[in-house]
C-alpha cells in the first residue's frame, strides 16, 4: 500500500510538470469540443491529434491523448442536453432526462449536474484504480462468455422499468431494435443475414449512431415541431452567481445517483467487453428502479442525468484498466491509444506496471489532475453552451438537421446510411406519437450484438446446455441479480396497489 | 512588418513549390486504413503501428485513420473495400481471411484478384499456446493425448470461421485425428485474454498477439509452425522436427480498392516501402517474430496473391469446408 502513494506521488508531481500540465490543458479543452460535435467523436479526434504527440516525450503525449479522451467524455453531454442530439453512444442516457430539462428551462442545472457528476464518477474510478488495480485486472480475466452474457442480462433487466407501464410495447420496441442489431454478417458463421431486398449496402449493418441520431435528433424535431406549432420558444437563462450557487446547493438531491453511477460505471468499465455506453444506459436505469419518484424519469429528472454522466467517465476510467495491463482496448478511442503506445515502444501487458512505472503512475497523476482541470473548464464554459438555446427555434431547428446529417456522413460516409437514419426519424417520430418507448430500442441495438456473441459462445462451448449460466459463480450471481431486478418493479407495483386498496 | 513580410515569402514559396507538388499524387482527406480484424490482434496492432509512424515521419499530409472491421471473418471489410472500387483514399490492412473468407463464403461476391496491391508487409507465424497452468501438457505429445482424452469438451479459441487459425486449427484435426469445440472471438487480443483466464484451453496465436503473456509466464508455446526456429522462440521445436508436416504462415499486406488509379497506387506503395525499410519496423518484425525480408509490391504480389489463393482453395478442400466451419 504505501508503495502505491509513494508512485502516486512521483506520478502527480509529474502531472505537475509544465509541459504536462499544459498537455493536460491543450487535451481537456480539446476533447470538450470536439466530443460537443455530433459526428465528430472522439475517434476522430484521438486520431487527427495524434501527430501532436510526436513533439513531446511519451508520457506527455499519452497524458494529452488521456485528458481528450476526457473531455470528449464530458464533451458528450453537451450536445446531448443542449441540442438533444448524442454525440456519442455513451450519451445516449444523458439525453432521456437532459433534453426535458433544457426544454424547461433548466439547461445550465443539467449541465452542471454533468459536470459535477462527470467528475466525481471519474475520480471515484480512478481512486479504485490506483489501490486496486492489479487485483481488477485479475478478476477481468475470470469473465468468460458466460459472465459476459450475463452481465448483458443484467443491463437488459435493469432496462424493464424503462419504457413505463406498457409493458407489450416495451418489449416491441426492444425486439424492433435487436432486430436492427442483427442486419448484416452473422457474427458466428459470416455469412450475411436480413439483407432486406438483397440491398448490399445493409451488409454493414445498421450503426447505433445512425438509429441514435435519426430517432432523438429528427425524431424528436418533428415531434416538437408539431405538438408547439412551431410555436416554440427556448428558454434563455440569465446564469448569476447566485443561480450558480443555487444549483450548486442541488448536488445534494443527485448525489446517491451519482455514487451509484460511479462505482457501476466503474466496475463495468474494467471488463473488456462492456465499456461505457452499458455502464451509462445501466446506471441509468437502475437510478430509476431505485428511485421515489420513478415516473419523474424522462420528464426531466436531474438524477436521471447525473447517473449516466457519472458512470460513463467512470467507465472510461475503468477501460484504461483492460487496455494497460491486457492489452485489449475496451472503445476506439483507447484503441488508438493502445497504437500510440505501441509506436513509444511501450507494449501494454501484464508487464508493464513493473517495466514502465514512470509512464503508468504518470498516467495515474495526470487523470486526476484532468478530471480537475475538465470539470473546472465545464462549469466555466455553461454560459457559453446555454447561448445555444437563446437561439431561435427558427434557427435552431435547420441547424439541428444539418448536424444530424452532417454528423452520420461523417462516420459513416455514406448515403445510404443518412437516407436510414431520415427513416428512422420519421418512424421514431411515428413510435413517439403512438406512445411505443424509444429508448429500449436504442438500448437494444447497443447490447444486443453483445449480448448475442457472448450467448453463442457460451453454447458454443457448452455444447448446447444451457445451465452454463448457472453453474459459474460470477455468471449465476449476475442471473439472480437479473431476476430480481425485472421483478423488483412487478413486486412494488403489487404492494403499492394492496396499500392502495387497504387505504380505500 | 515582418509578420506581413514572411506572409508575403510563404506565399511565395508556396507558389514557387506547387508545380513540382502538383505532379506527384497525395491524399486529400484522410485516408481510411481498414483491418479486417478486431482491435488488439496482430492486424490492429500492425496497422496502428504503421500508422503512428506514417504520422511521425510526416509521410502523408492528410492522417491515416484506422477503422477495424472485423464482422464475419473479414468479409465486412472485403464486401466494404470491394464497394469503394475506384476510390483512392482507403486501403485495407490484410490477413489470411484476404484468401479463405471468400472462398468458404460463396455468395459474398468478392474476387480477391481485382483488389489493387500495394505492398507486401511481412510473412507473420503461428505458435501453439496454452496456459501455463496445465503442468500435465509439456509437448506436443502430451497436448494431443490430453485433447484426445477431452474431446469436444476441449476448447480451442480463435478469431472467426474461416480466419487462417482455423484453417490452422482444422489442419490440425486431421493431423492428430481428433474434434475440438473451436469458439470464435472478436480479435486475437479476446482470444490471447481468454487463453490467460482459462476461458479457452489452447490456440493458435500469432506471436505479437502472445508476447506480453508469454513474458509474464502466463502462457506457455508448445510448437512453433514454421520452417526453422525462430530468433524469438529458439526452444521451441517445430511441428516438423516433431514429425508433423504443418508449415502455415500469414501474409500481412496492405491492398487498395478495385481501380485505384495508378498516381495513388504508386504514392501508398512508396509509402508503404519506406515504413517497411524504416529501423523501427524491422525492429517491431525482430522482436516479434515476423519475416520481412524483401518488399513485395505490384505485379510480384498480384501473383503472389493469386498463388496463395489457390493454395487456400486446396488446402481448404482438403480438411473441408465443413471442419473450418464447423458445421
Amino acid at each position: 500500500m504505501e508503495t502505491i502513494f509513494v508512485s502516486l506521488g512521483g506520478g502527480l508531481m509529474q502531472a505537475f510538470e509544465p509541459l504536462n500540465l499544459f498537455m493536460i490543458l491543450a487535451g481537456c479543452l480539446a476533447g470538450l469540443f470536439v466530443g460537443c460535435m455530433p459526428g465528430l467523436g472522439s475517434v476522430n479526434g484521438v486520431a487527427i491529434l495524434l501527430p501532436v504527440t510526436f513533439l513531446v516525450p511519451p508520457t506527455a503525449a499519452i497524458i494529452f491523448l488521456a485528458a481528450l479522451y476526457y473531455g470528449a467524455m464530458y464533451g458528450g453531454a453537451i450536445s446531448s442536453i443542449t441540442l438533444g442530439i448524442p454525440g456519442a453512444s455513451t450519451a445516449v442516457a444523458t439525453v432521456f432526462d437532459g433534453r426535458p430539462m433544457a426544454q424547461a428551462g433548466k439547461a445550465d442545472k443539467a449541465l452542471m449536474a454533468a459536470a459535477i457528476a462527470s467528475f466525481i464518477g471519474g475520480t471515484v474510478s480512478i481512486i479504485l484504480f490506483t489501490l486496486f488495480a492489479p487485483p481488477l485486472a485479475a478478476f477481468a480475466l475470470k469473465f468468460g462468455p458466460q459472465e459476459e452474457f450475463a452481465l448483458m442480462l443484467l443491463a437488459f433487466a435493469t432496462f424493464i422499468g424503462l419504457g413505463g407501464d406498457d409493458i407489450p410495447k416495451t418489449i416491441f420496441s426492444i425486439l424492433l431494435g435487436l432486430v436492427m442489431a442483427a442486419i448484416g454478417f452473422d457474427i458466428i458463421s459470416g455469412q450475411p443475414r436480413m439483407i432486406f431486398f438483397d440491398m448490399v449496402e445493409l451488409q454493414r449493418g445498421i450503426g447505433f449512431l445512425v438509429l441514435a441520431i435519426g430517432i432523438y435528433g429528427i425524431g424528436e424535431m418533428l415531434w416538437t415541431l408539431e405538438s408547439t406549432k412551431g410555436q416554440v420558444q427556448m428558454h434563455n437563462v440569465k446564469i448569476t452567481w447566485a443561480r450558480f450557487k443555487e444549483n450548486l446547493k442541488e448536488v445534494k438531491v443527485y448525489i446517491n445517483s451519482t455514487w451509484l453511477g460511479s462505482f457501476l460505471g466503474f466496475f463495468v468499465g474494467t471488463l473488456p467487453a462492456a465499456g461505457a455506453t452499458p455502464a451509462a444506459l445501466m446506471s441509468y436505469g437502475l437510478s430509476k428502479t431505485f428511485s421515489k419518484d420513478p415516473d419523474s424519469f424522462g420528464k426531466g429528472n436531474i438524477s436521471g442525468v447525473a447517473a449516466p454522466e457519472a458512470a460513463n467517465n467512470a467507465a472510461s476510467t475503468g477501460s484504461m484498466l483492460p487496455m494497460i495491463t491486457l492489452g485489449i482496448p475496451g472503445s476506439p478511442t483507447t484503441a488508438i491509444l493502445l497504437g500510440g503506445m505501441i509506436i513509444w515502444g511501450l507494449r501494454p501487458g501484464p508487464l508493464l506496471f513493473t517495466e514502465s512505472p514512470d509512464f503508468v503512475w504518470g498516467l495515474i497523476g495526470s487523470m486526476y489532475v484532468a478530471n480537475v482541470a475538465t470539470v473546472l473548464l465545464n462549469l466555466a464554459l455553461i454560459p457559453v453552451f446555454i447561448r445555444v438555446l437563446a437561439m431561435p427555434f427558427t434557427l435552431l431547428t435547420p441547424i439541428i438537421f444539418i448536424l444530424c446529417v452532417l454528423g452520420v456522413f461523417a462516420t459513416t460516409d455514406r448515403m445510404f446510411d443518412t437516407w436510414i437514419m431520415l427513416i428512422l426519424g420519421v418512424a421514431g417520430y411515428l413510435m413517439r406519437k403512438l406512445n411505443y418507448p424509444v429508448a429500449p430500442a436504442v438500448l437494444a441495438i447497443v447490447l444486443g450484438p453483445l449480448a448475442e456473441r457472448s450467448l453463442r459462445q457460451s453454447l458454443i462451448s457448452s455444447q448446447g446446455d444451457v445451465t452454463t449460466f448457472i453453474t459459474r459463480p460470477i455468471s449465476l450471481t449476475c442471473v439472480i441479480l437479473a431476476l430480481l431486478l425485472v421483478s423488483y418493479p412487478l413486486i412494488q407495483r403489487l404492494v403499492r396497489r394492496r396499500t392502495a386498496v387497504q387505504a380505500d | 512588418m515582418s509578420f506581413v513580410k514572411s506572409l508575403a515569402v510563404s506565399a511565395l514559396a508556396l507558389a514557387v513549390a506547387a508545380p513540382a507538388v502538383a505532379q506527384d499524387w497525395a491524399p486529400r482527406k484522410p485516408v481510411e486504413f481498414i483491418i479486417m480484424a478486431g482491435t488488439g490482434g496482430g492486424a490492429d496492432q500492425i496497422a496502428r503501428l504503421l500508422q503512428g509512424l506514417i504520422e511521425k515521419k510526416g509521410l502523408s499530409s492528410r492522417p491515416f485513420i484506422p477503422i477495424n472491421k472485423p464482422g464475419g471473418s473479414g468479409a465486412e471489410a472485403l464486401r466494404y473495400l470491394q464497394d469503394k472500387a475506384g476510390d483512392d483514399h482507403t486501403v485495407m490492412m490484410t490477413l489470411n481471411s484476404f484468401y479463405t473468407t471468400p472462398i468458404i463464403q460463396e455468395d459474398l461476391g468478392v474476387d480477391i484478384t481485382a483488389f489493387t496491391p500495394i505492398g507486401l508487409m511481412a510473412m507473420d507465424t503461428f505458435l501453439l499456446w496454452v496456459n501455463t497452468d496445465r503442468e500435465d501438457i509439456t509437448d506436443l505429445d502430451s497436448y494431443v493425448e490430453t485433447v484426445k482424452a477431452a474431446g469436444l469438451d476441449w476448447k480451442v479459441g480463435g478469431t472467426g470461421s474461416g480466419q487462417e487459425d482455423s484453417v490452422l486449427t482444422a489442419m490440425m484435426e486431421a493431423a492428430f485425428d481428433y474434434d475440438v469445440t473451436y469458439i470464435p472471438f472478436p480479435g486475437g487480443g479476446t482470444v490471447a485474454k481468454n487463453l490467460v483466464g482459462n476461458q479457452i484451453d489452447s490456440t493458435v496465436n500469432n506471436p505479437a498477439e502472445q508476447m506480453e503473456f508469454y513474458r509474464a509466464g502466463n502462457s506457455k508455446p508448445l510448437v512453433q509452425f514454421t520452417g526453422e526456429r525462430m530468433a524469438a522462440f529458439p526452444d521451441v521445436p517445430t511441428a516438423k522436427e516433431l514429425g508433423v508436416d504443418i508449415e502455415y504462415y500469414m501474409q500481412r499486406s496492405v491492398n487498395g480498392p478495385p481501380g485505384m488509379s495508378a498516381e495513388a497506387t504508386a504514392f501508398y506503395t512508396n509509402l508503404f516501402e519506406e515504413l517497411f525499410n524504416s529501423q523501427e519496423w524491422q525492429d517491431y518484425c525482430t522482436s516479434d517474430g515476423l519475416t520481412c525480408d524483401n518488399f513485395m509490391k505490384g505485379a510480384d504480389l498480384a501473383n503472389f496473391h493469386a498463388t496463395q489463393k489457390v493454395a487456400h482453395e486446396k488446402l481448404i478442400e482438403q480438411v473441408g469446408a465443413k471442419a473450418i466451419t464447423g458445421e
